[in-house]
C-alpha cells in the first residue's frame, strides 16, 4: 500500500510534466492538423536554459529560492518561446498549403538540427544541476518504508494545476481563443473576417513552447540532469499523452499526461524499469486501435 | 420482396439525436434512372452513404440483386465489398486520383479482376500470358469508355489537370469500369455549364440504353432530373414525401410544399423555380 | 492563398526601409535564440561544480550573420524576381529532363559496376560505395511504403534490425549460411511488417508516423534489454562472413575448405572480400529496383498509388484498403530485412546502436529528397546524403546539424523532392487513331 502511494505520487509528478508538453502537441495539432515533430527538442531547450539559469543565479549568489525559481521560469519560458516562434516561421510557415508530408519532414529536419545545435553549443555530456529545492514531507512510515512527497513534487503538481486553469481560461474566454478556434474550423473564412492567420497559427507554437519550457524547468529540478537527447523520448511520450487524451483537446492532453505518467510509474514500480517505454508506446498503439479519438476527443465523422 | 434491382426497406439513419433518414423505403429497377431529389439537408447523400457502405444504417434492409441474380444484403457489407457486389458510385466533390493518368484511373477501377489475373502479382511479375491477356482486356474496356466520354486524346494526362466537366465524366466512366449493376451518381451535374450538363445527360442516357443497368441519381438541377429520370423519389427532412414518375411528382402538392415552404409568400430558390417552370412548359 | 500572393508581391519590390526592418527583426530573434545557448556555456568549473562561461562573441557573430543573411536574401529576391514559370512550361521542362533519365540511369549503372576497378578506387572508396548502396536499397524498399503507398513509416529501421538480427542469430547459433538466411531474414521482416501493420494501418497518416516511430523504439529497447537472446548492448559479434558460392574469403581456411584466392589461383588480398560485398549489395539493390519498377506497373502498384491519392475513392471502387496497405508495408519491410542481413554479414558485428531513429530519418530523407516515388531520385539523394557528409569529414561534428538543416531547406525549396515528374504506368497501345 505504501509503495503504491509512493508510485502514485511519482506518477502524478511525471504525468504533470508529460501533460504540459502534450499541450503543445495538442494545440498545434488543433490548429494546423499536423504533429509538431520538433516539440520534444523545444522542451529539451527549455530544460537546458533552466540549468544554465539556475547555475548562473547560484554563481551570482542569489540564495532566495522562490525568486530564483520565478526568474528561471520566466527566462526559460521567454527564450524557449522564441525558439517555438522561429520553428514555426522556418519549418512550417513556408510549407503551409504544401502537402502534408513535406511539413512533417521539414519538422523532423528541424528536430535533428536543434538536437545537434544544442550538442555543439553545450557539449554532448550530461549536465548535472545542484538540487534547487530540497526536502519534503513524510506522509506515511511503516515497516521501514517511507512514503515521501518532496517539495519539488508539490511544486510541480501545483504549478501544473495553476497553469492549466489559467490556460483554459485564456483559450475559452478571450479573443485569442476565439481566433484560434476560428482558424481551426475554417482558415479562409477567418482570413476574410480579418483574423491575422499567420499570427494565430504562430501563437500555439509560442504558447506550447512556453509550457514545454516549464516542463523543462521541472524536469531539470526533479531529475537534476539534462542532456541534448532528452527531448526525443519525452516528445514521443508527450505525443502519446496527447493522443491518449484525445488530440486537439486541452484537458485531454493533461489527462492523457497524468494517465501515462501513472502507467509508467506503476509499470516501473511493479514490473520492469527497462521496458517502461515499451509500456508507454504499447498504450499508444492500444488507444489508437480501440479508441482513436482518445479519452476526451470528439469522434470525427468522415466526410464523403 | 420485389424483383427490383435495389430494394430499400425501412432505412433509418440516426447520428446521435439527429434523424437523418427516417423509415425510408423505395426501390430502383435496372434499365431505369431513379432520381432522389429533395431540398438541401433532406438526407439524399446520407442515403447514398448507407447504400455504398460509408455509413452503417441504424435500421433497415438494403437488398441488391447482383450480377447473377444473387441477392446481397448491403447493410451487412463493408464498403469495398459493396462495390464488388456491383454498386459503383461517384462523389459530390469529385474524387479522382489526381496525379495518376486518366487511363490509370480507369485501370484502378478494374483492380479486382486484374489482381486475380495476376495471381496476386506473381503472374504479373513473371509476365505470364494469362496476366497480359487480362491487362489487354482491361485496357480495351478502358479505351472503350474513353471513347464514350471523348477523352482518348487525354489518356496520358494527369486526371487532376482535366477541365472540370471532363473530370465529372471521367469519374462516371471510372465507376462504369467496375462493371456495376447499379450506378449511384451524387450530383453529377453540380458545377457544370450548360454544354457540359448536356454532354452528361447524353452519357447517362447512353449508359441506361447500352449497359442495361440501373442508375440512382441525386441531383439539384431539375432540368437534368426531369429530362433523364424514369422514376423520382422525393425526400424532405429524411422522409419520403413522394415517389413516382416525373409527371406525377411534379404535380404532387406535398412536393411543391416542400420546395416552396409552408407559407404562401416564402420564395422558392429562383433557379429551382425557373427550372420547374421551364420544364413544365417543355414537357407539357 | 491571397496572403501568399501579397507576400510575394511585397518582397519582389525592393523596399529598403522595409527590408532593413525585417532584417533587424530577424537579428533580434537571433539574439534571443543565441543568448542563452550560444552566449552562455555550461561547463565543469575548477572545483568540479558546474559553472557558466560567457561567449558574447558567439552571440555577436550569430546576430550579425543573421542580419546580413536576411539582407542578402532580400537583395537576391529583388534582383532575381521570382521567375515563376507557368505550370505548363515547368511541366515541359521536367518532361524534357525526364527524357534523359534512362541514359543517366544506364551511365550510373556502368559507373557502379566499374567502380572497384577504376584507377582511383581503393578499399575506402569501395567500402563507401557499399554503404551508399545499402542506403539506396533501403530507400528503394521504403519508397514502396512512403513514395507509392503514401504511408509515412518512421520506424523502417526496425525491419532493417529484424533482418540483421535474424541472420546474426541464425548464423552464429546454427551456422546457417548467408544465402539460406537471406530469404529467411526477408520473410521475418515482412512478418513483423504485417504484425505491426495489421492493427495500425487503419490510422490516419500522422498517427501512423508516430506509431511506426514508437514501434522502431520498441524493437530497439527489446534488442537492448533482452540480453540472453540478443546480447543486449554488446550486440552479436563474429557473425559468419559470406562466401563466394562456398569459397570463403580467408587467408587460412578451415579444414577442408578452399579459399577464394586459391581456387582462382590469385594472391590473397583483403580487398577481394570488400569488392565481393560491393557487388553483392549492388545486385541486391538492383533486384530491389527492378522489383519496384515492375510491381509499380502491376495492379497492386497502381492500387498503392491510388490509395495514396484517395482512399475513399478506392473503397468505392472495390479495393480493400487494409490488404493493399499491408502488402506495401510487408514488401517494404522485406527489402529492409534483406538489407539488414547484408549489413550483418558485412559488419560481422551488430548492436542496437546501429538501429536508432536517426537511421530511419536518413532513409526517409533519401526517399523524400529524391522525389517521392522516383527510383532515380533515390540514387541522387542517396549519393548526396551519404557521400557529401563523408567528404566533409573534417567537419564531422557538423554533419547531422547540416543534415537536419538541409532537410528543412530542401523541403521549403522543393516540397516534392528533386525529381518529381511522374510517368504513367500504362499507356494505350498505339493502334487506332491518336492514342498518343
Amino acid at each position: 500500500m505504501d509503495y503504491f502511494i509512493q508510485q502514485l505520487i511519482n506518477g502524478l509528478t511525471l504525468g504533470s510534466i508529460y501533460g504540459l508538453i502534450a499541450i503543445g502537441y495538442t494545440m498545434v495539432y488543433g490548429i494546423i492538423g499536423m504533429i509538431n515533430f520538433a516539440h520534444g527538442e523545444i522542451y529539451m531547450i527549455g530544460a537546458f536554459i533552466a540549468v544554465i539559469g539556475f547555475t548562473l543565479l547560484e554563481m551570482a549568489g542569489l540564495g532566495f529560492v522562490p525568486l530564483a525559481l520565478l526568474v528561471v521560469l520566466l527566462a526559460s519560458m521567454a527564450f524557449t518561446a522564441a525558439y517555438g516562434w522561429t520553428l514555426e516561421r522556418i519549418a512550417y510557415r513556408p510549407l503551409r498549403g504544401s502537402f502534408r508530408l513535406a511539413a512533417l519532414i521539414s519538422a523532423i529536419g528541424m528536430s535533428i538540427f536543434l538536437q545537434n545545435y544544442v550538442q555543439l553549443l553545450q557539449g554532448a555530456r550530461v549536465k548535472p544541476l545542484q538540487p534547487v529545492v530540497t526536502g519534503g514531507l513524510t506522509l506515511l512510515e511503516s515497516e521501514g518504508f517511507v512514503v515521501r512527497l518532496s517539495y519539488v513534487q508539490i511544486f510541480i503538481i501545483v504549478l501544473t494545476l495553476v497553469l492549466m486553469v489559467g490556460f483554459a481560461a485564456v483559450i475559452g474566454r478571450t479573443a485569442l481563443g476565439r481566433a484560434q478556434r476560428a482558424c481551426q474550423q475554417d482558415r479562409t473564412m477567418a482570413t476574410l473576417l480579418g483574423i491575422d492567420v499567420d499570427r494565430t497559427i504562430a501563437i500555439p507554437f509560442v504558447l506550447g513552447a512556453a509550457l514545454a519550457a516549464v516542463a523543462g524547468v521541472m524536469v531539470a529540478m526533479y531529475y537534476g540532469v539534462v542532456d541534448f537527447f532528452m527531448g526525443f523520448i519525452a516528445g514521443l511520450k508527450a505525443f502519446t499523452a496527447a493522443v491518449l487524451g484525445g488530440i486537439g483537446s486541452l484537458p485531454g492532453a493533461m489527462l492523457g499526461g497524468i494517465v501515462l505518467g501513472l502507467v509508467e510509474a506503476f509499470w516501473s514500480g511493479y514490473f520492469s524499469v527497462e521496458y517502461k517505454d515499451v509500456a508507454a508506446f504499447g498504450i499508444l498503439i492500444l488507444v489508437l486501435l480501440f479508441r482513436p479519438t482518445g479519452l476526451l476527443g470528439s469522434p470525427e465523422v468522415e466526410k464523403v | 420482396m420485389t424483383d427490383a434491382l435495389l430494394d430499400v426497406e425501412h432505412l433509418t439513419m440516426r447520428f446521435g439525436g439527429l434523424v437523418a433518414i427516417d423509415d425510408l423505403s423505395f426501390s430502383a429497377r435496372d434499365r431505369e434512372i431513379t432520381a432522389i431529389i429533395g431540398p438541401n439537408g433532406a438526407g439524399k447523400t446520407t442515403v447514398f452513404n448507407c447504400l455504398t457502405g460509408f455509413y452503417k444504417p441504424t435500421v433497415g434492409r438494403l437488398t441488391l440483386k447482383g450480377h447473377d441474380g444473387e441477392r446481397h444484403l448491403l447493410e451487412r457489407l463493408d464498403g469495398f465489398r459493396i462495390a464488388r457486389a456491383g454498386v459503383a458510385r461517384t462523389f459530390q466533390n469529385i474524387r479522382l486520383f489526381p496525379q495518376m493518368s486518366v487511363l490509370e484511373n480507369l485501370m484502378v477501377a478494374q483492380h479486382n479482376m486484374l489482381m486475380r489475373a495476376s495471381a496476386f502479382s506473381i503472374a504479373g511479375l513473371l509476365g505470364l500470358a494469362r496476366y497480359r491477356d487480362a491487362e489487354n482486356e482491361a485496357l480495351g474496356l478502358a479505351e472503350e469508355w474513353l471513347r464514350r466520354i471523348n477523352l482518348v486524346e487525354s489518356a496520358d494526362r494527369a486526371a487532376g489537370t482535366l477541365p472540370y466537366g471532363d473530370q465529372r465524366r471521367l469519374e462516371v466512366a471510372r465507376a462504369m469500369c467496375t462493371k456495376p449493376v447499379l450506378l449511384c451518381l451524387d450530383e453529377p451535374a453540380a458545377g457544370l455549364n450548360t454544354r457540359e450538363s448536356a454532354e452528361l445527360n447524353d452519357l447517362l442516357l447512353d449508359i441506361r440504353e447500352s449497359q442495361g443497368i440501373g442508375i440512382l441519381l441525386i441531383e439539384h438541377d431539375m432540368s437534368v432530373v426531369m429530362r433523364v429520370s424514369d422514376h423520382i423519389v422525393v425526400l424532405d427532412y429524411g422522409e419520403k414525401i413522394a415517389d413516382g414518375e416525373p409527371e406525377a411528382v411534379r404535380n404532387d402538392p406535398s412536393v411543391i410544399r416542400a420546395y416552396l415552404g409552408e407559407e404562401e409568400d416564402s420564395t422558392l430558390p429562383p433557379e429551382v423555380a425557373d427550372d420547374m417552370q421551364s420544364d413544365a412548359g417543355a414537357r407539357g | 492563398m491571397a496572403e501568399a500572393v501579397a507576400v510575394k508581391a511585397g518582397v519582389s519590390r525592393f523596399d529598403l526601409p522595409q527590408v532593413l526592418k525585417e532584417a533587424a527583426l530577424a537579428a533580434f530573434v537571433a539574439f534571443l535564440l543565441a543568448l542563452p545557448l550560444a552566449g552562455l556555456h555550461l561547463t565543469a568549473g575548477d572545483q568540479g561544480a558546474m559553472v557558466v562561461e560567457t561567449r558574447w562573441s558567439w552571440v555577436a557573430i550569430g546576430v550579425v550573420a543573421v542580419f546580413v543573411g536576411r539582407l542578402l536574401l532580400a537583395v537576391l529576391r529583388a534582383v532575381r524576381p521570382a521567375t515563376r514559370l507557368s505550370s505548363g512550361v515547368a511541366e515541359r521542362g521536367r518532361q524534357r529532363f525526364a527524357a534523359y533519365l534512362p541514359y543517366a540511369a544506364v551511365a550510373a549503372l556502368i559507373a557502379a559496376v566499374a567502380l572497384p576497378f577504376l584507377p582511383f578506387s581503393d578499399r575506402y572508396i569501395v567500402d563507401l560505395g557499399t554503404t551508399v548502396l545499402i542506403y539506396i536499397m533501403l530507400a528503394w524498399g521504403l519508397n514502396i511504403v512512403v513514395g507509392l503507398a503514401g504511408l509515412l513509416d518512421l520506424g523502417y529501421v526496425a525491419f532493417y534490425a529484424v533482418g540483421a538480427y535474424t541472420y546474426a542469430l541464425l548464423g552464429t547459433t546454427y551456422g546457417w549460411s548467408f544465402w539460406v538466411c537471406l530469404p529467411v531474414a526477408g520473410t521475418m521482416a515482412a512478418f513483423f511488417g504485417i504484425l505491426l501493420g495489421y492493427p495500425v494501418l487503419r490510422l490516419r497518416g500522422d498517427y501512423l508516423a508516430i506509431v511506426t516511430l514508437g514501434f522502431g523504439e520498441i524493437i530497439r529497447i527489446i534488442l537492448l534489454n533482452w540480453v540472453a537472446f540478443t546480447g543486449g548492448p554488446n550486440g552479436i559479434s563474429s557473425i559468419p562472413r559470406p562466401s563466394f558460392f562456398g569459397l570463403p574469403f580467408t587467408r587460412r581456411p578451415d579444414e577442408g575448405e578452399v579459399p577464394f584466392h586459391e581456387f582462382f589461383g590469385i594472391d590473397y588480398s583483403g580487398e577481394h572480400r570488400v569488392i565481393f560485398l560491393y557487388y553483392l549489395i549492388l545486385i541486391l539493390a538492383l533486384i530491389t529496383n527492378l522489383f519496384v519498377l515492375r510491381i509499380r506497373k502491376l495492379p497492386i502498384g497502381r492500387a498503392w498509388e491510388a490509395l495514396r491519392e484517395d482512399e475513399i475513392a478506392c473503397r468505392a471502387l472495390g479495393l480493400n484498403p487494409t490488404n493493399i496497405k499491408l502488402s506495401a508495408f510487408a514488401l517494404g519491410a522485406m527489402f529492409g530485412g534483406f538489407a539488414g542481413s547484408f549489413f550483418a554479414t558485412r559488419q560481422g558485428f551488430i548492436s542496437p546502436e546501429s538501429f536508432v531513429f536517426i537511421e530511419s530519418a536518413i532513409i526517409l530523407a533519401i526517399v523524400v529528397l529524391g522525389g517521392m516515388g522516383s527510383q532515380t531520385g533515390v540514387v541522387l539523394a542517396g549519393i548526396a546524403l551519404i557521400v557529401l557528409p563523408e567528404i566533409a569529414r573534417e567537419f564531422a561534428e557538423f554533419r547531422m546539424l547540416v543534415f537536419g538543416g538541409a532537410m528543412v531547406l530542401i523541403m521549403t525549396w522543393r516540397p516534392r523532392g528533386l525529381l518529381s515528374h511522374r510517368e504513367p504506368t500504362v499507356r494505350l497501345a498505339p493502334r487506332g487513331k491518336g492514342a498518343g
